[in-house]
C-alpha cells in the first residue's frame, strides 16, 4: 500500500490503534439527553441525520420527487477522550422511539445505556426504559434534577418506574459537567458489577 | 477544504441519488457499520476519485467515527454507508467497529470497562 503524501510520516499506519466505544443516552422528549452530552463531551455536540423517504423511489420516478415527503430524524452526539488509543461516544436517542430501528441497531455494541428522567413528568420516559429492557442493553436510570422538580425520595420513583432491585438509580443535573460525569461512572460501574456476576463460577 | 457546495449540486433525493450512483442502501462490508466505527484513511485521495471519496479520505487520516464524517460532510447515515462501502471494498479505508462490552465467546471484558472508568476519572 502506498503512503505518500500522508500527514504523519512517521507513524507506521495512521490511526495507531485507537478504537471507540459507545454509551446511548436515552429517555423520553425534553429530559435533557442533548444537555447531559453536551455537559459532558470534548467537542461541540454533532448532529448526524437519517432520511425516511416515502418507500423505495423508482429511478425512473426520481426527476421532480426532491420535494417528496422526506423525515429527517436526527441523532445529537458528543464524545470524550478517554486516553490516547480510546474514545467513548456518547449518542442521544431521537426522542420519537419508533425511528430507532433506522441506525443499524443503534443499541447493539453499545456498552450500556442511561436513561434520562424527569420526576416531572415519569410517564415519559416509560417507552425508553422498555426499550432497553426488551434489547437486553444494561441501563442506569439517570433523574435529572430540574430547578422546580419536587424532591421524591429515589425509593418511590423505583416503584414508580418498576424498576428492578439491582438497575442503580441516580440523581444527577445534566447541566453539570462533573454530574454528568458522575452518571457514566455509575453506569460503568453497574456494568463491571454485572460482568463480575457473570463471570463468577456457577 | 470544506468549500461552498458547487451551484450544480442537486438538492435533496437527487443529489443523493447523484453520489450513490442510485443504490439505496450499503451492501457486504458496509452493512455492519455503526455510528461509532471508525474510518481510518488507508490510501492518499487520487485525481479522479468522486468528491465526496476523496473528501472521506483526507478527512479519515485520523480516525473519524461514522457519525462525525456524516455530520461535517452533512450526508444522511444510509448515503454514507453507500460511499464507505465502494472505499471499503477498494481497500482505501479501514473501519473499526466500536468495542462492545463483551464480545461473542469470550464473556464480559472487564479490563476494557477499567480503562473508561479510569478515564472518566481524570476527566
Amino acid at each position: 500500500m502506498d503512503f505518500k503524501g500522508f500527514d504523519h510520516p512517521d507513524r507506521q499506519t495512521a490511526g495507531g490503534g485507537t478504537r471507540s466505544v459507545k454509551v446511548m443516552i436515552a429517555g423520553g422528549f425534553g429530559t435533557g439527553k442533548t444537555t447531559l452530552v453536551r455537559s459532558v463531551s470534548d467537542i461541540k455536540p454533532l448532529t448526524t441525520e437519517e432520511t425516511l423517504t416515502q418507500a423505495s423511489v423508482d429511478v425512473d420516478d426520481l426527476i421532480g420527487v426532491a420535494d417528496k415527503q422526506q423525515t429527517t430524524v436526527s441523532l445529537d452526539f458528543g464524545k470524550i477522550g478517554i486516553n490516547e488509543e480510546l474514545v467513548l461516544y456518547l449518542f442521544g436517542t431521537p426522542g420519537q422511539e419508533r425511528f430507532w430501528f433506522l441506525w443499524n441497531g443503534l443499541f447493539k455494541g453499545a456498552l450500556g445505556a442511561v436513561v434520562l428522567v424527569d420526576t416531572r413528568r415519569l410517564a415519559s420516559s416509560f417507552r425508553a426504559i422498555e426499550e432497553m429492557e426488551r434489547q437486553d442493553v444494561p441501563f442506569v436510570i439517570a433523574l435529572n434534577v430540574f430547578p422546580d422538580s419536587q424532591d421524591h425520595p429515589v425509593e418511590e420513583i423505583r416503584d414508580a418506574l418498576d424498576i428492578p432491585e439491582h438497575t442503580p438509580v441516580v440523581t444527577c443535573d445534566a447541566r453539570d459537567r462533573n454530574s454528568s460525569r458522575d452518571v457514566l461512572i455509575a453506569l460503568i460501574r453497574h456494568l463491571k458489577a454485572r460482568s463480575a456476576v457473570a463471570l463468577e463460577p456457577r | 477544504m470544506s468549500g461552498p457546495r458547487r451551484p450544480t449540486d442537486p438538492p435533496g433525493l437527487e443529489r443523493y441519488y447523484v453520489l450513490t450512483g442510485g443504490r439505496s442502501g450499503p451492501g457486504g462490508s458496509a452493512s455492519t457499520l455503526d455510528v461509532a466505527t471508525l474510518i481510518i484513511s488507508r490510501a492518499a485521495a487520487e485525481p479522479g476519485l468522486q468528491h465526496e471519496h476523496e473528501e472521506i479520505l483526507r478527512r479519515c487520516r485520523d480516525p473519524l467515527s461514522v457519525a462525525e464524517l456524516g455530520a461535517h460532510l452533512g450526508l444522511p447515515f444510509n448515503i454514507l454507508a453507500v460511499l464507505l462501502a465502494d472505499l471499503l471494498d477498494a481497500g482505501r479505508v479501514e473501519a473499526r467497529d466500536p468495542i462492545p462490552a463483551s464480545g461473542a465467546g469470550r464473556g464480559p471484558d472487564l479490563a476494557l470497562l477499567e480503562e473508561v472508568l479510569s478515564g472518566l476519572q481524570r476527566l
